[in-house]
Formats: C-alpha cells, structure tokens, sequence
C-alpha cells in the first residue's frame, strides 16, 4: 500500500477520492425519460469538456448536496482556500463547511494562473464567485420547474429550497443536481491564467447581503498539520520509485567533459543522467542517492568565472549596457522644470539579489507510465509545469497530470518548476518513477533570485519648498530573465543545460502611489544577466517581484525630500498623495500609531541606543498599504530592532479579516529579514549563499513586540490583493525610522549591523 | 555496509537494516514511511527535522541511526493525537500558526522539551530556547503567541 492510498482523516489526499467519488455518482444510470427539460438543459451525466466555458469546470454539485469547487490556483500558506470556499458557500447559500476546495490539479481544473501576483482573491475568487452565483442561479431554475414555483419566489437556506410562501414545496440542490455535471456554458473571455474570466448570466450578491464572506473562519489545514497528518509533496510515494539529486558545477557555466560511473557502481541502484549540462543520478534509497551525488567523480569544462567581484555589483549595473529602457508613466515637462528648480534633491539606492531560501529545497516526483505522465509538484502554477514538463519530455500536454501538493514554501518562482522538469528527465533516463529533491544549498544557490538593483531619483523644488518636478529611473536585472513559470524549456534549469535556444525576457516596474506632481517621470532600464545560461544568478519574480526594492527608493527618497524642507513626513506626503482611500490610510496609520507630527530626524536622542519612527506606504494593484515601523538602533553594535509595525491596509472587500492579518504578519516578518539580512552572496565562480548560515534570515529574537493592523474593509468594492502588497512598503519604513533616530541616511539594503555601524561611524 | 537497527519510534519497536552513518531523517521518513519530520537543510541549521531522543530535542539529518538505537525517538506524529493533544498543538491550532507549515517539527519539538522543563517561562526565555530556528514565511509572531499559551496552559 502506497502513502498515496492510505486512509487519511485530511482533505487533501482524499483530494483524487473526492473527484473520484464524484465520478461514481455520475456513473449511477439516470434515466433520462425521467428529467425534466430545465434538468435535461442544465444537468448531465457525462462530463462536459474541461474548459473554462463550462460550469461544470468551477463547481459540482455532489450527490449528498456537497458543493464542490475546482480552483486553478492554489494557496502558498495565507488560507487562500478557505476565502474561496467563503465566497463560494455564500453565493450558493450553503453552510461554508459543504463547499470543499480542490486546487491546481490539472486534472480537475483549468488554468486560472496558479499562485500569482496575489491574485488568488482578486481574480481566482472573483471567477469563483461568479461561477458559485451561477450555479445558484441555475439550481433555483430547475428548483422553479421542479416545485411549479417562479426562482423569485424560492428561498434557499443551507443548499435546501424552497418556496417563500409554502414551506411544504421543497428540494434540495442535492436532489436537484447531485452527482450530475452542470451542463451550463459560461461567457469565457477566452484568456487563460490570471486573466481568466468566465462569468453566467447570474449577478453575485450584493454586499450587504453576505454572511459568509468578511466572517473570520479558520483554516481548517493547521490541525493536519500539526499533528504531522498532512502529506506535503516530499511526502507522496508510488511503488517502484528510486531517488534523485541534481549535481550542478563548481564554476557557474561549466558543462560535464568525462562522468566516471565507475565511481558511485558500489552504490546500490546508482546510477548517473548525464545529457550536457544536465547531470544528475538515482539510486534506490535516498540516502544512497545523496552519496551518489557526492561520489560521482566529474570532470567539468573550463568555463571563464562568469561573475564581476561582489564589491562591485552596483558598479557594474550602473555602467552595463542597457538591453531594454521604458518610461511607463511621464506628465508634464520633467526637464523644463528642473531647469526652472531653486532646488534639487538626488539620491541613489540599491538592493542586492536576494533568494527565495524555501524552507526546504524543491521536490517532485514523476511517474511515466503507460503512455501517461504524473508529476506531483509543489509548484505555484501547476498547469504551466503541465506544458513544461511536456515539452521537456516531448509529449502531448493532455498526457501530463500534475497535481499540485503543499510544498515547502514558495515566495514566487523558486525552485520548484525546475525540479519538476528535472525530475521528469530523470524519470524519462532510468524508466522509472524518480522522487528528486534538490539539496540545500541548490535551493539557496541555484533558485531563481529576486534581481539586484539600482534606483535614481531627484525632485526638483520652488523656491517655497514644493516639489515642482520628480524623476525616478531604476537600473537592473530584470525580473523575468527567466520567466515567471516553468511552462517554457528555456526558462527552466532543465531547458538551460539540456541546450535549448535561449530567450531572456526583460521587464521591470516602476513605484505605485498617487503623488501629484505636476512634473513626473517614471520609468525603467534592464541590463543582461551576468551570465546567459543555466546561472544561479537568474532573476526572477521573488514575492512582489521588484516591489519591495522599487518602494525603498522612491518611499526613502520622499522622506529625504520632506526631511529637506523641514516637514512631517505623514503630513508632507499628504500634500501630493491625491488619491482618497491612499489618504484615508495613511490618516489611519497616523492614528493608530499615535504618531506625534514633527520633522525627522528626532535630533533629541543621546546614548547607545536611540529610537525612531518611519512611515512608508505604497498601492499595488488596487490594495493600499501604510506602515509605520518604530525601531531601536545600537550604535555600538550597528543591530536594528524593528520593534513595532502598524498598519494600515486597504485592499476592498475583506472576506477573512483573520486570513488577512496572519498574511500580513507573514509579509512584515518577511519583509524586516529581507531589510535587514538578506543579501546572495557570490565570488566570481558561484553564488556562495548556500545555507542558512551564509543565507540568513530574522531570527526569532528579533521578532517585533508588535505588528498592529489597521483593516480598512471596503465591502461595496471588488477585493484586491493581501498576498504580497504589504511586504512592499517595509523596507523604506525600516529607513526612515532609522533616519529618524539617527539622522543618518542608509541607501543600500541589507542594513545589516557592521553596514549600519559603518554608516553611523 | 548496512547493519540492522532497533528504532524504538513513537513507543514501537521497528528493525531498520541500514548503512550506520545514514541520518536517522531517512530512517524515519523512507523506512518507516513517517510523512514528519522534514528535509530543510541536512546540516541541522534549520530545525524542520528535529525529533526528541530519549525527551531532547535533536536535528535528525545529522544523527546517525546508529546513535539512535537504543533510545526513544519521538516524532511530531508521537508528540500527542487530535484525541490527545500535546498542549502545544492545541496552541497551534488555536493560533493558527503555520503558513506553509513544513518547519514545524522543529519549533513545536524544541519547544515541547524546553516547556517540559521550564515552567512559566518568560518571552525572552522562550524567544532564547528557540533561537536559531527558521520559519521563512515569517509566523514568528504567531509563533511565540501559541508557545505563551502552551506555556499558560502547562502551568
């Protein structure tokens, strides 16, 4: 018996059983002579095809009246799930304990863009509100015909209906479809990932309506988890399986010349996967799997130290070429009006590549058999890793199944799409299932990394201290030399060594905020990666990809400006920021925080430690974010404690404020250790962060006393993101604080103690 | 060479025949097929493998299963049951602690032992104990709330 088949009280393995179990009831013969027209229109045994015009693709009604709901996004941590299953119990009316979520199995759902841009709610949930609400609409249909009783006079109540003045008249969805697919077509706007959209005929509530969603229901996973019930993808077995790991070079770029398997022969089952670059082994047991790797004696090409000295990152972003420049916002005559300035104000910023550093380093299993592949994968996009892993092993996509299991952590694009299509050329070589886990320091070493950057900004002043003109142009990596998913060979490791063309995409961003200048640019420059293929210096989206470096510039840079005419910093962003709900919450963050109004730096402060206070805020994607971060800085030792964050939050309608606070401690923590510790380390050969010691991240005893939030709910507008806006604002809020005790203006993140100490000496 | 081995795991007695220096980790995961603890570092930086041996809070992907015969392993899955939960399950569940959940073994396991033998801990004390763990989704503040409660409710 497989781990797979065992009995489990969790939801998740019982995931293909519930499908399953699905399947069963529609199997039942059902009499068609028997169906009503509405029930034969709207209902049928057979299961439509799996796309996202269908109903029947989003929501099912199971025969015990059990709702159903296919996801093709899946949660990374922040109870995603349960906020689904919130919205999609209210729309149909039924208790939220009878909807169950299943996500991102490419089996059962279509691509809805898996986990991305913390769009889970924004969009994902939005379609599954639409899809519930039509459901709905559909069911009390067939109820009308079903009880002779016009759908506006029915009421529903716990999945059972009934007629609003004759309570006798009554059936129930399970009665009415139960065990039968939804054979209803929705208006699908023919996009595919986050742009999915595929609305009914039916309108969703109205907010005023809801008692489900914005209630703060538990997640009912935390219980599995911690009584170790819960099979994370590490966790799934199949019978016949062997173990792999990944073997990378010791100098960045440099393929396999000679493999001796010779060396590892007294290892039982090992085996070596040598195709060009690629190079990994299997053997029968784990264990044996990582002395294989270690073994195996290689040969590898002389390959030039591809990287410039680390000391001289920012030197060589500043003077590299550039391969694409965009402005993506510009008003009035920016050139003109520094020109006419009385003033100018410039600074410069700079953020290191920083890693996704999972908690654990990616894993997947692949399973070839009888013309069919399965990989299970704790990727964030699991139907993207369907086309890549097709592609790898050049095979139809509707061969593939992927199914998308908890994994160690994710963050955005790490490792865990190139460890599916790792493991699938593994399992291709040897003909037999391969679980492959990469090693620690391949998941800190060799994951995509959140690009490094420079940032220029200036303002130019009137002689009465109004900022007249703004430009802010960032100089960098770009956030897509590979892409945000594994669909592509060349945007895989795997694709990398194993020789495919290449195609490096370029993009960056620019700060979102609504400040009013009557002159201001905005815009971007990307420069080449440091190296073209298979580099462990490849940058990609890393959770709010370039945000939180974008925010410490220009959220930095706007607290020098109002440092520099004297101003409260709250008080001096209030008078450009022109948007309403941007103003409300940075008025909520003043309050909550009892932020006292007064120019920065403090100036009053003598002794070791001082203390100080930073606000920072930023919009993303229609959530608003406000921080006010009060630190405590040693001079003697150059340490930081981020001691207390509050918050102010705005993104629309809340369907869990509990899910939300948890998600935005997470982004705090997060964010102060990528403020204060993070930073890849590299020499000319390789990248040199490898493990936590040399990657590290904030400790428990630097956990603040305090993260405050402030929830600013918006019930009569569409919800927007949580997943990653308030991560974006952290760091600047960290800066100006430290400005505020000090006095003293550090530009380049990491503020790690022997920099900050260098700052203040 | 491989040997065999008497694993005493959650109060049962299995006989594992495998190579001496192999980290107890496998020996829990691949050969006795518990889905807990997990793989984070192999260098016991982390603390998602810890086990307790004998009621010590230990990093399995550095201990031989050599070292472990003879002693009493115990897993998250041996710490307490949802009919019997340890005190800082229930806290965990109550606080709804984890994220992506996969570094859980190694605070509820250090922390079990150090409440087992420090009563009424403080934070500082508490924050101490747990020093060097890693959690990378950042629940550190959910964390040290459920811990405060076990602690509460341990007396």
């Amino acid at each position: 018996m497989t781990k797979m088949d065992k009995p489990s009280a969790f939801s998740r393995r019982t995931l293909l059983k519930g499908v399953g179990a699905l399947v069963v009831s529609v199997g039942t013969p059902v009499g068609l002579d028997m169906m009503l027209a509405t029930r034969e229109a709207f209902a049928q045994g057979a299961k439509p095809p799996l796309m996202p015009n269908e109903l029947s693709s989003f929501i099912a009604i199971n025969a015990d009246g059990s709702v159903a709901a296919y996801f093709g996004k899946m949660d990374m941590g922040h109870g995603l799930f349960v906020a689904i299953g919130q919205m999609v119990a209210e729309e149909l009316d039924v208790p939220f304990k009878a909807v169950k979520v299943y996500m991102g199995d490419t089996a059962n759902s279509v691509n809805q863009g898996g986990a991305s841009g913390s769009t889970g709610i924004q969009f994902g949930g939005k379609q599954m509100r639409m899809a519930a609400a039509e459901a709905r609409r559909v069911l009390l249909d067939m109820a009308a015909e079903k009880l002779g009783t016009p759908a506006d006079q029915l009421i529903v109540v716990n999945g059972a209906v009934s007629a609003a003045f004759n309570r006798d008249k009554k059936t129930s969805y399970g009665e009415l479809i139960g065990g039968r697919y939804f054979n209803v077509q929705l208006e699908w706007n023919k996009q595919w990932g986050n742009a999915l959209y595929a609305p009914g005929k039916a309108k969703p509530k109205l907010h005023t309506a809801h008692k489900i969603v914005g209630q703060p229901v538990r997640r009912e996973d935390v219980a599995p988890k911690v009584f170790a019930q819960e099979d994370f993808v590490t966790d799934v077995k199949v019978p016949g399986m062997v173990h792999g790991r990944m073997i990378r070079p010791p100098v960045a770029g440099a393929v396999p010349v000679k493999v001796d398997e010779t060396s590892i022969r007294d290892i039982p089952g090992a085996k070596a996967v040598w195709e060009k670059g690629f190079l990994g082994v299997v053997a029968d047991r784990e264990w044996d799997a990582i002395k294989a790797a270690e073994k195996l004696k290689v040969e590898w090409s002389d390959a030039a130290p591809p990287f410039p000295e680390q000391a001289t990152l920012y030197d060589h972003i500043r003077k590299a070429p550039v391969r694409k420049s965009q402005i993506d916002q510009q008003n009035g005559n920016v050139e003109e009006a520094f020109k006419a300035a009385a003033r100018v104000i410039e600074a410069e910023y700079e953020w290191p590549f920083q890693s996704h550093a999972s908690m654990g380093p990616a894993c997947a299993l692949v399973e070839i058999k009888d013309g069919k592949v399965t990989c299970w994968s704790g990727t964030q996009k699991s139907h993207f890793v369907q086309q890549g892993i097709a592609a790898t092993l050049g095979v139809p996509a509707e061969t593939v199944h992927v199914i998308w299991q908890t994994g160690p952590g994710s963050y955005g694009r790490n490792d865990a799409d190139d460890c599916a299509a790792d493991a699938a050329t593994l399992a291709k070589a040897v003909g037999k299932p391969v679980r492959l886990q990469y090693m620690r320091e391949q998941g800190t070493g060799w994951d995509p990394k959140g690009p490094a950057s420079v940032h220029k900004v200036r303002a130019a002043l009137d002689a009465s201290g109004n900022v007249t003109a703004y430009e802010f142009i960032s100089k960098a990596f770009s956030r897509v030399d590979v892409d945000t998913n594994g669909s592509k060979p060349f945007d895989t490791l795997n694709g990398q060594t194993r020789g495919v063309a290449l195609k490096s995409g370029d993009g960056f961003g620019v700060p979102a905020e609504s400040y009013a200048f009557a002159n201001k640019k905005m815009g971007w420059e990307t420069i080449p990666p440091l190296l073209d293929r298979a580099s462990p210096l490849r940058t990609s989206h890393l959770r709010d990809p370039v945000g939180p470096q974008i925010h410490f510039a220009s959220e930095s840079f706007i607290d020098e400006v109002a440092a520099a005419v004297n101003a409260d910093p709250i008080e001096f962003r209030l008078r450009y920021v022109k948007d309403a709900r941007d103003i409300a919450l940075l008025k909520a963050v003043a309050e909550k925080s009892g932020w006292q109004s007064r120019p920065s730096p403090r100036r009053d402060q003598v002794g070791a430690k001082v203390a100080g206070r930073g606000i920072a805020y930023s919009q993303r994607n229609g959530t608003r974010v406000a921080i006010v971060a009060e630190v405590e800085i040693d001079r003697g030792s150059g340490k930081i404690h981020a001691k207390k964050f509050t918050v102010a939050h705005d993104c629309g309608q809340i369907i869990n404020p509990d899910g939300l606070v948890k998600c935005i401690e997470g982004n705090i923590v997060q964010g102060i250790s990528r403020t204060l510790w993070e930073e890849v380390t590299f020499d000319s050969k390789a990248v040199t962060s490898v493990d936590w010691t040399t990657y590290p991240i904030l400790d428990i005893t630097e956990t603040p006393e305090a993260i405050d939030c402030v929830l600013i709910n918006r019930p009569e507008l569409d919800p927007s993101g949580a997943g990653e806006p308030s991560i974006r604002p952290v760091a600047a809020a960290i800066a100006n604080a430290i400005f505020d005790a000090t006095g003293v203006r550090i530009r380049r993140v990491p503020f790690s103690p022997d920099r900050v100490k260098a700052a203040l000496s | 060479m491989s040997k065999d081995f008497t694993l005493d795991v959650n109060g049962k007695q299995h006989t594992v025949n495998v190579d001496p220096d192999m980290p107890l980790l496998y020996a829990l995961r691949d050969d006795l097929g518990l889905n807990n603890p997990h793989f984070g570092c192999g260098l016991a930086q982390c603390g998602a493998c810890t086990v307790h041996l004998d009621g010590q809070p230990i990093r399995s992907c550095v201990t031989p299963v050599s070292d472990a015969a003879g002693h009493k392993v115990v897993t998250l899955a041996g710490l307490g049951t949802p009919e019997k939960p340890h005190p800082l399950q229930t806290a965990y569940v109550e606080e709804q602690v984890p994220q992506c959940g996969y570094c859980i073994n190694g605070w509820i396991m250090t922390a079990a032992a150090f409440l087992a033998e420090k009563k009424r801990p403080s934070e500082a004390e508490i924050k101490q104990a747990l020093e060097g763990l890693k959690c990378r989704c950042g629940t550190h503040v959910s964390i040290l709330k459920a811990v405060k409660r076990a602690a509460t409710m341990m007396g």
